[in-house]
């Protein structure tokens, strides 16, 4: 298709690819895609379906006849719109808090010299490496003590707390990187820390900040076993705990389950495409550069 | 570590930022042991090691009771039992084996499957930010909306099992694909596979930003084929993303859990059991917290030693450049 352009944009002579490389690079291309979004369209197709519809053979990839109705029912009697906007509160508060946090801690690991600052980035890394399942219990526990069991606060509590290591981490090499000379004019000017981090260093770390917003985001989100262990009222859920609930009572309206999943998809589309184009860019100058 | 390459970039850098500071601080030999670094640590320390340093080591010490949920004074000290009772557990070895297979299963596929993307994306095309968006399309989907769809897609009267026995003939007759142990692990690796090739496609797209193109050229002009070039050139400088991307999928591998959780909860009979959904079961369907604390804790060391191992081998092999 777009061979000719292709061509024209390398850069050597001899990299010139070839008409059928080209030919060959899009059709593995588009394989590829095939089999990572077909899913979604039988998805798709399923959330406007009618029950009756759903599972018949041969499966029908455009609705007919369409309804809308799985949608009217999540949003109107199932309550989606409550798990939604839980959901909503959570994701928000836990990723502008942890990005906070952990962008100060990035600072400090990147800008001073101090005693005990590799123990304690050690420390910090080692979150990384603890699977947050194996702490389901004693967080549990925690949480009772804490009274932060079934709400909301608890969620946003342990969401902040379990992604502080990897935005750390990312946002640590990002500011290193920053030219000292930078830090030293402000200095003279008698810009203090708190001015430097939140005046120099934050903006011009916007690409890992970026980074580190959607994966915060979309772990938030997206996450299932704390929330599961954690909420018992239905009014607290969030979307994901509310979904898989769902599914599990009406096992079989599959229609339903995938027009609540696909209401739930959209935010993080909407964040991840916001902010996609900061991405490579954050993810390059962060930890993968080595 | 690949952390410890960074860490070393970090005193480079803050050394650089020093002369600024040493001039105003002139005074004394560091006078200025400021307290300001640690006023920019102390909320997100007191977080992380409220709700994560703490937890990790109560589940240690939890391990070492007969744990009693209802008041955990009367627990009853109990030493090694649980790690005892955990090695002589016939099921404890198999969810460990599920475990095992999933790890390899899904890491290695997306490791090559992502850098095969990355490479094919990695010039820049007008197509290629949405074939990126595509790509990670799974990526940012929810595990319980990806398996759930899953659960959809491998249905007896799903796609998958038309695809192959009505539309392609492959098979004699429908699969049920959750009812046995090896096809659903089947179902629940490509899973993992499906959702993950996006992200590490997404991190080998930004290392090879950083590959510097003079040095290809310079190999292409010696007359290295593009297999060579490959090798040469771009393998060694995809390293520290390799490194980072092994560990990550690792640790991610060895603590699958909502997938299994919610495609099979383990069934049939446990046939499924992963590690940690074994856990689950013992600790709140059982409440044996002491026994599921010695489970996460088995996981969790074997997780650590992996990923240091992991770290030494590519250390060792990059020689200086990870030193």
């Amino acid at each position: 298709m777009s061979a000719a352009t292709n061509a024209r944009m390398t850069r050597l002579p001899g990299t010139r690819s070839n008409p059928a490389g080209t030919t060959l690079r899009y059709v593995a291309l588009i394989v590829g895609v095939f089999v990572m979004v077909t899913p979604f369209i039988y998805m798709v197709s399923a959330s406007f379906q009618s029950q009756a519809y759903v599972l018949t053979i041969p499966p029908q990839l455009i609705p007919v006849p369409g309804t809308t109705a799985n949608y009217a029912q999540a949003i109107g009697t199932e309550n989606f719109l409550l798990y939604f906007a839980n959901s909503l509160i959570v994701a928000v508060i836990s990723t502008a808090c942890s990005v906070l946090l952990s962008s100060m801690m990035a600072f400090a690991f990147a800008r001073f010299s101090f005693p005990a600052k590799e123990a304690i980035f050690r420390v910090v890394l080692i979150g990384l490496t603890i699977p947050a399942v194996m702490l389901l219990i004693p967080q549990f526990i925690l949480a009772k003590n804490l009274h932060l069991l079934d709400s909301l606060g608890g969620l946003i509590f342990f969401y902040i707390a379990g992604n502080l290591s990897l935005n750390t981490f990312l946002m640590r090499s990002f500011f290193a990187s920053i030219p000292g000379e930078l830090d030293s004019a402000m200095q003279v000017d008698g810009a203090n820390a708190w001015t430097r981090y939140w005046r120099l260093a934050l903006p011009l770390a916007r690409p890992a900040l970026a980074v580190a917003t959607i994966f915060t985001f979309l772990n938030s989100w997206d996450e299932y076993p704390i929330a599961l262990t954690m909420i018992n009222n239905p009014d607290n859920a969030t979307l994901p705990l509310a979904i898989a609930n769902f599914q599990g009572e009406h096992a079989t309206q599959w229609g339903l389950v995938f027009a609540a999943s696909l209401i739930a998809v959209i935010p993080v589309l909407v964040v991840f495409i916001v902010f996609q184009r900061y991405f490579v860019q954050g993810l390059t100058s962060g930890a993968v550069k080595g | 570590m690949a952390l410890t390459t960074t860490t070393g970039r970090a005193a480079e850098t803050s050394s650089v930022a020093r002369p600024g500071r040493t001039r105003i601080t002139r005074g004394g030999r560091r006078r200025r042991l400021s307290a300001t670094p640690y006023l920019f640590l102390l909320p997100g320390v007191v977080v992380f090691v409220v709700a994560i340093i703490w937890p990790a080591i109560s589940a240690f010490r939890m391990s070492l009771y007969h744990w009693n949920v209802f008041n955990a004074q009367l627990s009853q000290w109990s030493g090694m039992d649980n790690y005892i009772a955990a090695f002589r557990d016939p099921h404890f070895w198999l969810s460990l084996e599920n475990s095992g297979i999933y790890m390899v299963a899904t890491v290695i596929p997306q490791m090559i499957i992502g850098l095969a993307i990355a490479l094919l994306l990695k010039r820049k095309s007008p197509t290629a930010p949405l074939f990126r968006v595509l790509f990670y399309l799974p990526v940012v989907t929810s595990w319980v909306v990806v398996t759930l769809l899953f659960k959809f897609l491998f249905d007896d009267s799903g796609l998958v099992n038309f695809t192959l026995h009505d539309f392609l003939h492959l098979m004699n007759s429908d699969v049920s694909w959750l009812a046995n142990r090896w096809t659903a692990l089947v179902v629940i690796c490509l899973l993992g596979i499906w959702k993950g090739v996006g992200w590490s496609m997404m991190i080998y797209l930004a290392a090879l930003q950083g590959v510097p193109e003079t040095l290809e050229e310079a190999a292409q002009l010696d007359g290295a084929n593009r297999w060579q070039r490959f090798r040469a050139v771009t393998i060694p400088a995809l390293s520290p993303a390799t490194t980072f991307i092994s560990v990550m999928l690792v640790i991610g591998g060895l603590n699958v859990f909502t997938s299994v959780q919610l495609l099979t909860g383990g069934g049939p009979i446990g046939q499924t059991d992963v590690v940690l959904t074994y856990m689950y079961l013992q600790a709140f369907n059982f409440t044996d917290f002491g026994y599921a604390s010695a489970l996460a804790v088995i996981l969790a060391v074997l997780v650590f030693v992996l990923a240091v191992l992991q770290l030494r081998i590519m250390r060792n092999r990059d020689g200086d450049e990870l030193a």
